[in-house]
């Protein structure tokens, strides 16, 4: 046997190693890596069919010769307009001399159009034998110059989806990571795995490396969504969508990992009561509640504005409601930071209560440990 | 030396364990025995500081255990178990990680312990692949990954298979002999009987009875002798201060003090041939039965006396 002088390592490393575990052991789960590469799809696939979509609709020319770009659409063009044109790149100039012949042209279909002068502001007009070509009028509309004065407005649609999108990416990521946690949970107390590690590292730093562990998955895999959401939005050209998106979601995946410890730590606490992973259900079916209320939140309250307010200062629905408030502009500066504030200080008394029913459940098989027995004795003890 | 004094626990309204002392002496093997629900479990999981103590201490060496000092400890918990799904050289070598090792010295231990216990060529199979008796291998070399100061195993031996019990023995005797102190627990007091060198036992919470496995033999029974001749023995049952307990013609088994014991084999002697004169201990197992059963009349004696109390203050 080899002599060696082993120093146990202290509670910090120790909680990274439980957490390297956890983290190993979803990374060679099949089930985790499907569904991970799936969602990230899903997520891709929804940006580029929404850019093709908007495309389609406001493309689409209602005339049939412009089908094939490469085939320039002639026109006939009167020469006393010619220099007034702006370009135009859809179009195969046909020069004439005057009117008359311009709409001889059109009639003998040699032309698809005719551009005449006009008396109108535009200077100009469009003869055509019967639908007008989408793209050339556009061609020659002027569009005037816009100055935004207040930039971060989204209109509706927009508003609904990116909201709606905060609330199911942490919902989703909330309800696999946390269901993930309590599993785990259970299966260490159900495979009596628990007690070999309690004699090698403190209930706290068990805890606290699976929720870390956990986390830095869920906060990952996050992570990741929003950066193909970015990229899917760049290469289908749709970034000015991200100027308004770009802040929200950055703060969106700093609350996440804050407010996913919260959770990740109730997750964890309900679970150890219980035995088995049949009997999960009713235990972490009030922290499920606490996960899908900011989704509901979000989804039926995203204009109103009061709910809203007070939902981004909820440690459960901040995650979700501060960035739909930056997203919808009537943020100011300072209250994503006070939320943050709030949620951590709850967030650190969270993970304290967890750690105490843990380490009062754990050990106690069979039946369901009962919430009240355990704190009970906490008030004893302390 | 680890030494339990004055130990304490109470579940609810139920006392686990009642001002429980004992100690486990470095460099040799020490048995705990008890019924099912006596405290051994409750015991050993309070040296381990799984569970905490309502009042009293353990020390190593006179020094109160802390949870530094308990992390060096080896532990088989009576409730086996590993990760089902972890590779088994992978999960030895994460749970000595924990204790202190780092990767690589992890890693050589776990699977120098693998190959110590025969399971080389499942090392990287997933634990719930191997047959249950390679399964108790590995739980057995779970214990001893981090090469443990001091080793607790409670009940190692329930449901082995008789080649993974002599593995957990050579394992047991290993470390004894190393200078760790080893606690086991067993039901089985044959096997008790065979390993150890001092005995602790414990009925109710309590300990009734705790030593030298001789010195505890001695003690708790007259002292017996077996006598086997070339003749019939009907004649000791009429020599003063001699209890007969069994007499099958030429052979005798009687209870009686050391200077009558020799009187009875002169006297054989000087009748015929003497084939055998020995004395004999008591198996533990009687001595178990006697300190269960007279801690059992003594609890009866006492509840009764609460009784008669009771019933005169009212």
């Amino acid at each position: 046997m080899t002599a060696q002088h082993v120093v146990p390592p202290s509670e910090g490393r120790t909680a990274m190693l439980v957490a390297e575990r956890e983290i190993g052991a979803q990374l060679r789960s099949k089930s985790f890596i499907i569904s991970a590469v799936v969602l990230l799809l899903f997520v891709l696939g929804g940006i580029i069919a929404g850019s093709v979509l908007s495309k389609h609709h406001s493309g689409t020319p209602t005339g049939s010769g412009a089908s094939a770009p490469a085939s320039l659409m002639p026109v006939a063009v009167v020469d006393s307009l010619r220099p007034t044109l702006p370009a135009l790149p859809d179009v195969r100039v046909v020069p004439v001399s005057d009117e008359a012949a311009a709409r001889a042209d059109v009639r003998s279909g040699q032309v698809r159009a005719a551009l005449v002068p006009d008396s109108g502001p535009a200077g100009v007009r469009v003869v055509v034998k019967d639908g007008a070509p989408s793209s050339l009028v556009a061609d020659l509309t002027v569009a005037p110059a816009v100055e935004v004065l207040n930039p971060a407005t989204a209109n509706d649609g927009v508003r609904y989806i990116v909201t709606f999108g905060f609330g199911l990416v942490f919902m989703m990521a909330a309800m696999t990571f946390g269901a993930t946690i309590a599993q785990n949970t259970v299966i260490e107390k159900q495979t009596r795995v628990v007690e070999i590690l309690l004699s090698a590292a403190s209930p706290r730093s068990l805890l606290g490396g699976k929720i870390l562990g956990n986390s830095a998955l869920a906060l990952a895999e996050t992570a990741a969504i929003a950066a193909v959401a970015v990229l899917g939005l760049v290469v289908t050209g749709q970034d000015g969508v991200l100027s308004l998106v770009g802040a929200p979601m950055a703060w969106f995946v700093v609350f996440f990992a804050v407010g996913f410890v919260l959770l990740a730590a109730l997750f964890a606490a309900a679970a150890s009561l219980v035995s088995r992973v049949e009997d999960t259900g009713p235990v972490l079916q009030p922290v499920m509640m606490l996960v899908v209320l900011p989704y509901f939140i979000v989804v039926f309250g995203n204009n109103n504005q009061t709910l809203l307010r007070v939902a981004s200062y909820v440690p459960f629905c901040a995650p979700v409601a501060m960035p739909a408030r930056m997203f919808l502009g009537d943020a100011a500066w300072w209250e994503p930071l006070v939320s943050l504030v709030v949620l951590g200080a709850s967030t650190y008394a969270v993970v304290a209560l967890a750690a105490l029913v843990y380490q009062r459940s754990v050990l106690r098989m069979g039946t369901r440990v009962r919430l009240r027995e355990v704190l009970g004795r906490a008030r004893v003890a302390g | 030396m680890l030494e339990l004094s004055g130990v304490s626990r109470s579940f609810g309204d139920r006392r686990a364990l009642d001002d429980v002392g004992f100690t486990v002496r470095r460099g040799r093997l020490t048995g705990f025995v008890g019924g099912n629900g006596a405290g051994k479990t409750t015991a050993m999981r309070i040296v381990l500081g799984v569970l905490s103590a309502d009042a009293g201490t353990v020390t190593l060496d006179g020094r109160e255990l802390d949870g530094a000092t308990r992390r060096t400890f080896g532990y088989m918990p009576e409730e086996r178990g590993l990760y089902p799904r972890m590779k088994v050289a992978e999960q030895l070598a994460y749970l000595a990680r924990l204790r202190g090792f780092d990767r690589a010295g992890a890693d050589r231990r776990a699977r120098e312990l693998l190959d110590r216990l025969d399971v080389t060529e499942r090392a990287d199979d997933r634990l719930d692949s191997l047959s249950l008796g390679n399964q108790q291998r590995v739980q057995v070399a779970a214990s001893v990954v981090h090469d443990p100061d001091v080793l607790i195993l409670d009940e190692p031996f329930s449901g082995l298979d008789p080649m993974a019990v002599d593995v957990v023995q050579s394992v047991l005797v290993e470390h004894a002999a190393g200078g760790a102190p080893v606690l086991f627990s067993s039901h089985q007091l044959d096997v008790v009987e065979r390993l150890c060198d001092d005995v602790v036992i414990i009925a109710g919470g309590r300990i009734v009875a705790a030593g030298d496995r001789e010195e505890l033999r001695a003690r708790h029974t007259e002292p017996r002798h077996r006598l086997r001749a070339g003749t019939d023995l009907g004649w000791v049952r009429d020599v003063p201060g001699v209890h007969v307990v069994e007499l099958a013609g030429a052979e005798v088994l009687f209870e009686a003090d050391e200077a009558t014991a020799q009187r009875v084999l002169s006297q054989a002697l000087e009748r015929g041939t003497v084939r055998e004169f020995a004395p004999v201990r008591p198996r533990l197992a009687e001595i178990f039965r006697e300190v269960i059963r007279d801690e059992a009349q003594a609890q009866a004696a006492a509840a009764t006396g609460r009784r008669g109390k009771r019933g005169v203050a009212a």
